[in-house]
Parts: structure tokens; sequence; C-alpha cells
């Protein structure tokens, strides 16, 4: 049985440092999802044939300290780096400068001019949209500048399935040290001290989470990662999971000595194969370096993870579903209590906690409790990964300290918001989904409340697992809500009424507003059922099924009575309450428009103003997409 | 869980006194909180969220998930809480087939009383169930999941009373529906009937599948003559029906609404259960002499068979071999009703009246239909024949009491508390006891065999003879005791099995209760009337004296054994379609080959292709002499023979080989053609 000391641990640490001070360059290419699927993988190949062309010696491993004259070069993928919207990204170090939006074309370049010589290739740089500026490294680009990356810190440098390049940042050192120089009490008073609270939704203190399985007494404990990632548009998980894993593992290893388990378990979403397979390997790796397995650093403790595919429902991110998942049961939540601390897994006491949680955990331990507790909010500690997406200029993964603003989020980070074309407009800011399917929406009003998990539940909304959805003026809330109803009431697991049979009614009194059937009853109905759900559903996902249509008809009552009462959508985004008609000053009579009409609804003479019959007129929108003279009014 | 301390509750405290959950101390309170998935027999689901109620501090909470604790405030009906259960009980309708005056359980429906209980007098929702095929195949339950509210009473009963798991929750969300796994159908798949989940659906979701269509057609057809046989456990539920207290025994009433209905006789299954006791007992005995096939089960509870023959085939053989007393009623009716009555064999139409829904699916069985004369014709189930009574509009409650007509309907109280859990045990001891010491056994009651714990482990002596008694009920019972007998850890003589809990007084023919202590109630109903009958011995039973007389001469007589014993078979628990390779139109042999998962790895595959290739190269037709004749045999697969440990498993014709190889198929294949050859050849 191998074991591993931590003089071993050093020693690689050292032996990598030694080994990359050898080395030329760096290039390290995301190859996080986002990135793969504009192409970053043909860039790396590209840049790999590159390299062997110039004859320059290539290692996509860093084994040897060799010193010898010869330029050598270390090609790298990472984990996501985050800037998913310029994908796919190249970093060039030791310079640190980043190449955005890279095509395979652009690899002879790169080679050429940025390896060989040092140059810097303009063209490739991050142009700034409202300043027209071009930013060498990540730290000049005001998406990263404005960051904390503290728990993504290492995702998007390290090659996730390298485990020394980990080792050399100073990973397993705080596995060692709970294994071997603190005492379970110590670990969860650690937490304790640290404020860290479930990144996964709930915000219950982690510490507490852990002592509270730890005085239970069982033969046999497990720890759970939480990684089935189900919210629309959240992707933090993944990238971590992707991007670096053995942070994940570590984290895990250290819940378990915590709570004396010998066994864990990462629940990772079907949908996430990369993420199944790094992790996967990251555990074989883990087990062949003899950190995981019996013995662990001497201590004469033992632990084994296993990977488990999740079961494709996002209900199995609920933790008592979850665990019924594992063991092979319907994914359906039980009633707590008794809570997974005292009853979870195969009826033993468990710890579950989500993935961005656990790769907190060895950054606490390494740099104490106190270091963590300094970023974040009297009652919000550390920082909280966001998926920003939808209308704003810079997509992707952030992270921030609690208590960082909206403003600072949407309009620095985020590089403000984009109309429907994707230009930055000035004014186009509507509204947040903070939490997704779960959370809740914030505006305007809201636009300098600092984030953390008091706050938003104030405000109807939750942090969630933290995807932030930003919405344009141009966006209908009674839509929006629509589309998250549609997605919980698919998603519910059908176990308890409210939540199957309410989401269903409140998807259906929905509907009947967009399509112009709606009164205020029917908004009444759908509050009060909307609160029936919220109150006695099973489960947290059903419990907070309802809050985006609470917060939408609670912020945007207007647009909801517009709905129903003028018939109106202001944003024109309801097909059914569309009035198409034909501006007859503009109309000019060329019969394209009623010729290509599905319906025929459209007629009228030659050279004639049309007319639209709006009985037969089904709001396709055919007659605006073909019209050339902007007559078709109503789109 | 807390064992001290009070909750107070609407401003009454009351003390915990270690309750399961919050919900049962409510109900300490008198208060009935409304709830569809809460039983106190079954787990814990929290599901309809009805049973809601304010906790001071933890706020609205579903009670029967919550444990009590001392100091706990709780609030049963504040506004909150009413509107949280009626907009669920809307939303529930809302889903519901709103079928309510044809449906069968309309007097009787949870949903409708909690409707009317809440005051829910309008649906504001729209109407969003779907009209999906109602599963009527099987000859027990009807399965109408349009009135399905999803609480999962029934899955649970089946999975955890019964340990059979035959129906589950199917598809998700909105889509949710409970039925059998593949869209299969209840007679497909492995339901042993019992009906236990039709017992706890609050709906009309499951139900018994009705008769009485058929047995008013029979009653209305000059031509025949009907009669009527009544199992013991109906006399004390059937007036439940009726607004009478369970347990209340309504046998005379049965029988003067059932003349009056038209039945020509009405008999009483308790004498053939008279006659089981004798004929169980003496086969016990013999066995237990010969110390073979020793544990003996009992045979009546057909849901048990099913069961048996399901997962334990190789525990048929210690299966007593009577019939059930449904069964043996059938095959003696037949035998001397005509003859004694004056009538024709085929103008004779049996109906039995039973507190179960397996008893359809017994009477139905091949070993007890003959030449298409079914020993027993048509099954009512209790709450089957409460309906029929009330179509005719006699007052039930207000008839005077007959009695039963003889041969058929004499039996001692032996026969009668065949209906509870130990019933059968007692009896046949009460047999046994006299049998073995040849003493007179003075007090009937044998009270160590009786009650409601599930696995009853009882030793008796009887002379010289020490029995070691087992008496099981439900089937997850039945399924431990059976699991320790394989593995040799546990050894009895004698096991009682009954499917339901408490017996056949809860069977799933039953009407359905809502009143906690209904198993209880009617279980002393059935051993009161023992105590009102003049004989509690079978043994006793003077037309069963006669009947041997006359008819079936010795006990196990072959006689004897030809109308009152039957046998069992293993049950595949798979079956699919066969895949033909060759199609030949009209083979003599076949040879199927197994191509499970096992077999598959064993190399079934590559031996399918083999015997393919070598019938199809090698004209056996010309080798063996049959020129000119084609497709002499074809080669098929099929889907496992349960004998998976022991694959390759191919069958050429009725010749099972296990193991198989190339040439050991071929040798067999050959031995068939031979024996094939000369039939042919005469």
């Amino acid at each position: 049985m191998k074991t591993i000391t931590k003089a071993t641990l050093e020693l690689i640490r050292e032996h990598y440092n030694k080994s990359i001070k050898s080395v030329h360059k760096r290039i390290i290419v995301c190859a996080g999802t986002g990135c793969i699927a504009n192409g970053s993988m043909l860039v790396y190949e590209a840049l790999e044939k590159a390299i062997k062309a110039t004859g320059m010696e290539l290692f996509v491993e860093l084994e040897l300290d060799v010193h010898d004259d010869k330029k050598k070069v270390h090609l790298n993928g990472s984990g996501c780096q985050g800037f998913c919207a310029q994908g796919p990204l190249v970093n060039i170090l030791p310079e640190e400068t980043m190449y955005v939006k890279v095509k395979p074309e652009d690899a002879l370049e790169i080679i050429e001019r940025s390896i060989l010589k040092d140059e810097v290739i303009e063209r490739l740089l991050y142009v700034n949209p409202v300043t027209g500026e071009r930013s060498r490294g990540q730290l000049d680009i005001p998406f990263y500048k404005l960051q904390n990356r503290l728990v993504l810190g290492e995702c998007g440098h390290v090659d996730p399935e390298n485990i020394r390049e980990y080792i050399a940042h100073n990973g397993y050192f705080a596995a060692e040290k709970v294994f071997n120089h603190m005492t379970d009490v110590d670990v969860c008073d650690t937490l304790v001290d640290s404020g860290l609270r479930g990144r996964g939704g709930g915000g219950f203190s982690t510490g507490k989470k852990w002592h509270l399985t730890r005085v239970e007494k069982s033969d046999k404990k497990y720890v759970i990662c939480n990684g089935d990632e189900g919210d629309p548009g959240a992707f933090m998980d993944r990238s971590l999971m992707e991007g670096n894993p053995h942070r994940v593992i570590e984290g895990i290893m250290i819940a378990a000595r915590a709570i004396n388990a010998n066994e864990g378990y990462v629940y990772v979403r079907l949908e996430y194969p990369l993420a199944v397979k790094r992790m996967r390997k990251a555990i074989e790796d883990a087990m062949d370096a003899g950190i995981l397995g019996e013995n662990i650093f001497g201590s004469g403790k033992s632990m084994h993870i296993s990977v488990m595919e999740g079961a494709g429902a996002f209900v199995c991110g609920e933790e008592t579903a979850l665990m019924a998942s594992i063991e092979g049961k319907r994914g359906m939540p039980m009633p707590k209590p008794p809570f997974p601390a005292q009853k979870g897994l195969f009826g033993k006491p468990t710890v579950i906690n989500n993935v961005e949680t656990l790769a907190a955990v060895p950054l606490i331990i390494r740099n104490g409790a106190s270091w963590f507790n300094q970023y974040g909010t009297s009652t919000s500690k550390g920082t909280k990964t966001f998926a920003l997406t939808g209308h704003v200029a810079n997509t992707g993964l952030i992270e921030v300290p609690f208590g960082t603003t909206l403003r600072e989020i949407v309009y620095n980070i985020g590089g403000g918001v984009t109309d429907n074309d994707g230009k930055v407009t000035g004014d186009g800011f509507k509204a947040v989904q903070i939490g997704g399917p779960s959370g809740g929406c914030l505006t305007e009003t809201d636009i300098d409340l600092p984030l953390d998990y008091d706050n938003l539940i104030a405000k109807g909304a939750m942090v969630g697992s933290g995807g932030l959805v930003v919405m344009n003026t141009q966006t209908c809330m009674v839509q929006i809500a629509r589309f998250f109803m549609n997605f919980t009431q698919n998603e519910s697991c059908g176990k308890c009424v409210p939540c199957r049979e309410g989401t269903k009614q409140m998807l259906s009194l929905l509907d009947e507003i967009i399509e112009g059937n709606g009164t205020i009853e029917t908004i009444e109905l759908l509050q009060e059922v909307g609160k029936c759900v919220k109150k006695a559903s099973l489960c947290g996902l059903g419990k907070t099924a309802p809050s985006p249509v609470l917060s939408t008809i609670e912020k945007f009552n207007d647009e909801y009575l517009q709905h129903v009462l003028k018939k109106r959508c202001a944003t024109n985004n309801c097909k059914s309450l569309r009035n198409v008609t034909i501006d007859i000053e503009k109309c000019i009579g060329c019969t394209s428009c009623a010729r290509k009409c599905p319906v025929g609804a459209i007629s009228g003479e030659k050279k004639q103003p049309h007319v639209i019959n709006s009985d037969l007129c089904t709001k396709c929108g055919v007659c605006n997409s073909v019209c050339k003279f902007n007559a078709i009014l109503g789109f | 869980m807390e064992t001290k301390g009070n909750v107070n509750i609407d401003g009454i405290i009351v003390p915990i006194d270690n309750e399961k959950n919050l919900l049962e101390l409510i109900r300490k309170a008198d208060i009935e909180l409304p709830t569809f998935c809460y039983h106190s027999h079954l787990s814990i689901y929290g599901a309809c969220r009805l049973c809601v109620s304010d906790i001071e501090g933890m706020g609205i909470q579903a009670t029967c998930s919550i444990q009590p604790r001392d100091g706990m405030i709780v609030r049963t009906n504040t506004s909150e809480v009413r509107q949280i259960r009626k907009i669920n009980l809307e939303l529930i309708l809302a889903n519901h087939k709103i079928d309510c005056p044809s449906c069968s359980r309309s007097s009787n429906c949870k949903l409708q009383d909690l409707a009317r209980r809440l005051g829910v007098t309008k649906v504001r929702f729209k109407q969003t169930n779907s009209h999906l095929p109602i599963d009527d195949c099987s000859n027990s339950i009807i399965h109408d999941p349009n009135k399905c509210i999803l609480c999962g009473d029934c899955v649970r009963a089946c999975k955890e009373i019964q340990s059979v798991g035959a129906i589950d929750f199917v598809n998700r969300g909105s889509q949710t529906i409970v039925g059998p796994a593949f869209n299969k159908s209840l007679r497909d798949v492995e339901c042993v009937y019992c009906g236990q989940c039709v017992s706890v659906c609050p709906v009309g979701a499951l139900v018994p599948k009705p008769e009485t269509e058929e047995v008013w057609d029979a009653i209305h057809n000059p031509e025949k003559y009907v009669v009527a046989q009544i199992a013991p456990a109906v006399r004390v539920a059937l007036g439940e029906s009726f607004g009478i207290e369970a347990g209340v025994i309504t046998t005379g009433q049965i029988v003067t609404s059932l003349k009056r209905m038209g039945f020509n006789k009405v008999y009483d299954t308790s004498f053939t259960a008279d006659l089981t006791v004798l004929e169980e007992a003496s086969e016990f005995i013999s066995r237990k002499l010969k110390g073979e096939l020793l544990p003996q089960f009992t045979s009546c509870c057909p849901g048990w068979v099913k069961f048996a023959e399901q997962y334990y085939p190789e525990l048929l053989p210690n299966l007593s071999t009577c019939k059930s007393p449904q069964q043996m009623f059938g095959s003696v009716a037949r035998e001397i009703l005509p003859k004694m009555l004056g009538i024709k064999p085929e103008n004779l139409v049996i109906v039995s009246i039973m507190p179960c829904t397996a008893k359809k699916f017994e009477a139905k069985r091949e070993e007890f239909i003959h030449n298409g004369l079914a020993d027993v014709d048509h099954v009512l189930s209790t709450e089957g024949l409460a309906r029929m009574i009330q179509e005719t509009g006699i007052q039930f409650n207000k008839l005077k009491p007959e009695s039963f007509d003889l041969p058929l309907g004499f039996k001692t109280g032996a026969g009668v508390i065949f209906g509870n859990t130990g019933g059968v045990s007692e009896a046949v001891l009460r047999y046994a006891y006299e049998k073995i010491t040849g003493e007179t056994l003075i007090d009937t009651d044998i009270k160590i065999v009786r009650g409601m714990e599930g696995i009853r482990d009882v030793n008796i002596k009887l002379g010289d003879l020490n029995i070691k008694l087992a008496i099981v009920h439900t089937l997850s019972n039945a399924r431990k005791l059976c699991d320790k007998i394989v593995a040799g850890e546990a050894n009895y003589d004698l096991i009682e099995v009954m499917a339901c809990p408490g017996g056949c007084i809860a069977g799933g023919g039953q009407p359905v209760s809502f009143d906690t202590d209904f198993r209880m109630k009617r279980m002393q109903g059935l051993y009161n009337t023992d105590k009102q009958l003049e004989l509690h011995k079978s043994q006793d039973n003077p037309y069963i004296k006669e009947l041997y007389k006359t008819t079936l001469g010795e006990i196990g007589s072959p006689k004897a054994h030809e109308l009152l014993h039957t046998h069992y078979h293993g049950r595949k628990r798979i079956t699919d379609q066969v895949i033909n390779i060759r199609n030949t139109v009209h083979p003599k042999i076949e040879i199927y080959v197994c191509l499970g998962t096992n077999c598959y790895i064993r190399g079934a595959h590559e031996l399918m292709k083999q015997l393919t290739q070598y019938v199809t190269e090698n004209k056996l037709e010309d080798i063996i002499g049959f020129e000119g004749q084609e497709d002499m045999v074809d080669v098929k697969g099929t889907f496992c023979f349960e004998r998976c440990e022991k694959g390759p498993v191919l069958r050429v014709n009725e010749h099972i080989l296990e193991h198989a190889t190339f040439e050991k198929a071929k040798a067999l294949l050959y031995k068939e053609i031979q024996r094939i050859g000369l039939l042919v050849n005469k």
C-alpha cells in the first residue's frame, strides 16, 4: 500500500517549480467546455504543429529539469478561465499575454512572433468595447481585474489532468495538515470560524453541518460532493470539476477527516461528461499517488471516493433525492428530518456539500479562517462564483466577494448591458434573475444592493447556485417567469401535490396571460397557488419553484397588468398580444409579404398598400422579415 | 424519539407517548387532520401535504413528517393552513377524472369526503388530466390511472407489506403515473392480486374487477341454477357497506339477501374449510411422521401461492397439495350437486363471495377448469356483493336472518376462523390434537396461535410429537421466513401463510375502511362466530363425515385427491417474444436457445449460430429418411429460462438442456428426431 508524506509533496512541488523555470515559454490553451465548443482543441493542435515545425522542444508535461540551451516550450490545456464570451483563450507565460478568440490559423503567427520573438500580436488582444482600448494581460482586462478569483484561482492555470501541477500549487498540503496535525473538532471549528456557508443554495453554515455529522456515532459515515448542477445557465461547479478536480477531492478529504468518514461520492450531472472524466482521472491519480486510499499521509486513516453519474433529473440535486439516487432508488426527495447528518446515505450520517463549498475548504485550511473571512459581508463570508449570462457584454464565469453590488458585476465586470443585437447600450438594464429557477429577480432599484445571502432572501431572490442572468429592457418579464416555470414543472419529481400539480397550473395560468386570456383573477390565483407551492412543498426545489413568478409579479406588476387589462406586451415578446398591421404610408404594394404569408392573411392590389386580416394572422413574423420597407408594424 | 413532554395543540396540552409522528399526537387530541398518504402501517411519505399545520418556530410543516417535541406549539387550523389544504385539494381535483356518479368508490371516496369536509365547492383550475388507457386485463384488479392522485399508498403497500413491488411510479413531474414497469398490464407482471393496493387506495384508481353483470346474467337465465358460497371473512365486513360497524356478524342477512336476489342455494365456504382442515391436517401428520417435505406450507391463500410460484419454486413441493376452500367447494359442488338437485352439470353456476381479489385470479387458473367448465364460475368481492344488494334496493339492515342450505352450508367454528391469521393453524391443531393423542379437546380456543405479530413462532406438543409452527401474514414476512428456510437457518413443521395483514378479514375485496382498527374488529367478529356455533372442530362436522362416506371415501383417498388436491408450477418472471431465425412454417422440432444475458455471456449466441448453420446445411430431413419434407427443424431465440446459473440453456421441443454445448445439443436433437421419426413412421 502506497502512502505519501509531506516531504514527498514538498519534493514534487520543488521539482515541478524547477522544471517550470527551465522552460522558455508556456502556452496555456483554455480547454473549458465553452472554449472547446468554440474550437480551442483545434487551436491546441495547430499550436502543437507549429511548435514542432520550428524545431523547438515541446513538452506537454513537465518531467525534466534538463539545463541546456535549447528553447523549450510547454503547452497545456487548462480548465475554464472564465471569459467564455471571448474564447478560445490562449495565454503566453511568463509574459502573461492573453489572446482572445484565437483561431487555428493564428497558431503559426503566435509561435513565430510571440514565442520565438517576444512580440505581442495586437489584433488578438482583448478590445474593451466601450473604450476601444486593447488589454495585454488578464489583469489589464476589467473582467478579471475586478474579480477576486480565490476558489477559481488555479482554474485556468493548472492542467486539470496533472496531479503534480496541483501539488506544485500547494495542493494537498491542507489535506496533509488536517490528517496529521488537526483534530476533527479543530477542522470543524476552523470552518465555523471561517463563516463559510453552503454554496449550493441553502446557505447553511458548513462548519455547523460538519459538527452535526461529526457528533453522530456510527460505524460508517459518508461525504458526498454534490455536482448535480442543473440550473439553466449555471456552470460554476462544472468549471471547477473540469478545471481543478484535485481541489474538489482535497475538499472532500478534509470533510471526511472532519466527520470521520472513510468513503465519499462525487455525484456529477450526467450531462457533464468532461467533468466526470476529469474527476475520475483525478481520483485515480490521487489513488496512484497514495493520497487517497489506505493510511493517508501515514495517519492510519483511509479514504475512498467514487464518482457517480447523475440520473438525469434536476431534482437529484436536492440532497435527499440525490442520496436516493446513489442508493439506486428513484430520485425523489424525502421529508426532513431526519437530516442527512443523522440518517443520510444508506441510513448513515452523511455530509453533503456542493462542489464550490468543498473547493473553498482547502483554501481555508491552507490560509486560515481569518484570511477567508476578511472577504465578504458580516453574515456572508468569502467569495462567490457566478455564471454571468444573458444581455451582458462579458458573459462568463466570475468570482467576487460577497457584498459586491450588482452595478459592479453588470457594468464593470460584465462590461454593460447589451441590446438584442449584442451591442452595449447605456440604459438597457431591466433586471437580473439571480439563483436560477429557484431565485427571483432584482431590478434597477436594487442595483447598489450588496449581494449576500440575507440581502437576496429579503428581496425575494436567493444566491442559489449562482446563476446570474442579465435582462435588457427588451425582455418580457411574464415570458421570463414562464421560462422558469416551464423548467420547474418539467423537472418536478412528481411526488408532492403542490409542486407537481401547482407548478403545472401556474404554467397554465401564465400561458393564459401570455395568450391574452388572462384577467386580474388570473394574476391573483397565480399568486395564491404560488404561495401555497412555496409554503407547502416537500423539498427545497418545490418551495422555491414559484419564486420567479412571485418576484416578477411583485416587481413588474404593471407589466402583468398591461398583459391582462390592455392585452398588450410592451416588449412585443408575447406573440398572441401582437397587433400586426401594415403602415400604409410605407407600403408600396410590392406584394412580397402577401406571397410569403403562410396563412394567406395579407391581401392587396399590386402597387397599393396591403392589409392584414387579423382573424387569419398567426403573428408568425414572416411578413416582417420579407418587407424591405419596414412597413409591418407590431414586431 | 421523545417519549416525555407535552405538545400544545390548538391550546390543548397533549402528552407525548411514543407517537410515531406529530400527526398521531394530533389524533390524540381528537382532531382528524386530512391526509391521503399517511397510513400507520406504511412508511412516511409526506407527499399529499394535507396534514400541514403551523408549528411555532418551524412554520408550515406536514405533521406526518415531524417528530413531536416537548414544548411544541401547534396550530392545526390557521387561515393559512386552511388555504393550503383547500388549494391542494383543488389541485388534486383538477387532475382527477371526475367520474363520481359512475365510480365504484363513489360512496367511499376519500377525495370526495375531504373536498366536502374542507368546503371545496369550486375548482378554479383547468382540468389537466389526460386520457390514459385503463388496465382491466387482469382478472382481479382494474387500474384507472386517470383517477389516481399519486399518493403512493399502493406503491408502498405492494413494496412494504408484500415485498412484491409490482407497481411503482413511472415518468416524472406532471407526467408521473403509477403502474407496472414498461407499461405492462397487471396481468403480465409479478402482481399476486392480493389487492392490498386496492385497500389503501383513497379513490377509485384501483378497484376489484367486478363480475356482477355476469352473475346477474346467470341469475336471470332461467336455465341456470345459481348457487353461492360465502367465505368466512365476508360476514364480518359486508355490513360496513350499510353503515354497520366492522366485526358485526351479518351472516343471516347475507343469506337472506342472496336468496331474495335470486340465488337458488346459498352455501358456506366454511364447510369446505372444514374439509380442508381434515385433508391438510392428515397430509401434515403423514409428512411429519415420515419426516418428508417439511415444513408444510398452507395453500389456501392464492396470493401466497402465486408468490411462492414466482419467488420460491424450490419450496413448491412443500406447499400442501390441498386446494383452497373456494376451489374445494367448486369441485365438490360440481361432483354432488347436479345429481342431488337434479340439474344438468352445465347449468350449475357456482358463484363465490370472497373478501379477496386473488380469489378471482385463482378461479381462472387452468388447473381448476375442466373441459371448459370452471369449478367456480364467478367470484364476487365483498364490496361487489354489497353493490349488488344496493342495486336491488333490499334494505339490508332490516332483513330477517336466514340459514344456509344444507349440506354444503353446515360448518364448525374451525371453518369460520379460517379468515383470521392463525385461524387455519388453530383449526388444524384442533383436529391434529385429537387425531394424534386420541383424546378429546375440551377447550378449543388455542390462543397461542392468535395475534397480530407478523411472524409468530409456536411450539406445541401433541402427544409425543413436538410441532414447530410458524404463523405468518403479509408476504414481506413470508419472504423473510422463506429466505431463512432456503438458507437452512430456520426449521419448522408447519407454516401458515396469509398474504393480507390480519388474514382474509383484511383482504383486497373487502369494503375499504378508513377505521384505524377495522382489522381487530373483524377478527374478533370471526372469533365470536366460532363461539356462537355449536361445533368447533372440523372432524365433528356431520355433513363432512357424510361426504366422505358417500363420495370421497377415506381422507386422502384417490377420490379425495382427484377432487380436493392440486399442483403448482414455477412461474417465469420474464416473458418476451420469440426471435425467429429460420421462419419455418410447420416445424416438427423446435430448438429454443436462451439469449438472456447470462446465457449470452456463456456463448448462447454462438451456439445458436452453429445450430442454425448445422440444421440448414445438413439436410436433416434427408439424413433421417424424410426426403421431400421441408422445414423439419426450426431454431429460435428465446428469453430466459430462469436457469441462469446453468447456462447456456436450450430446449428441444419439451426437453431442456442445461450447460449446453453444440455436441450435447446435437445429441439431444437426434434423440428427438428419432422419437418424432418413430411417431411419424407409424
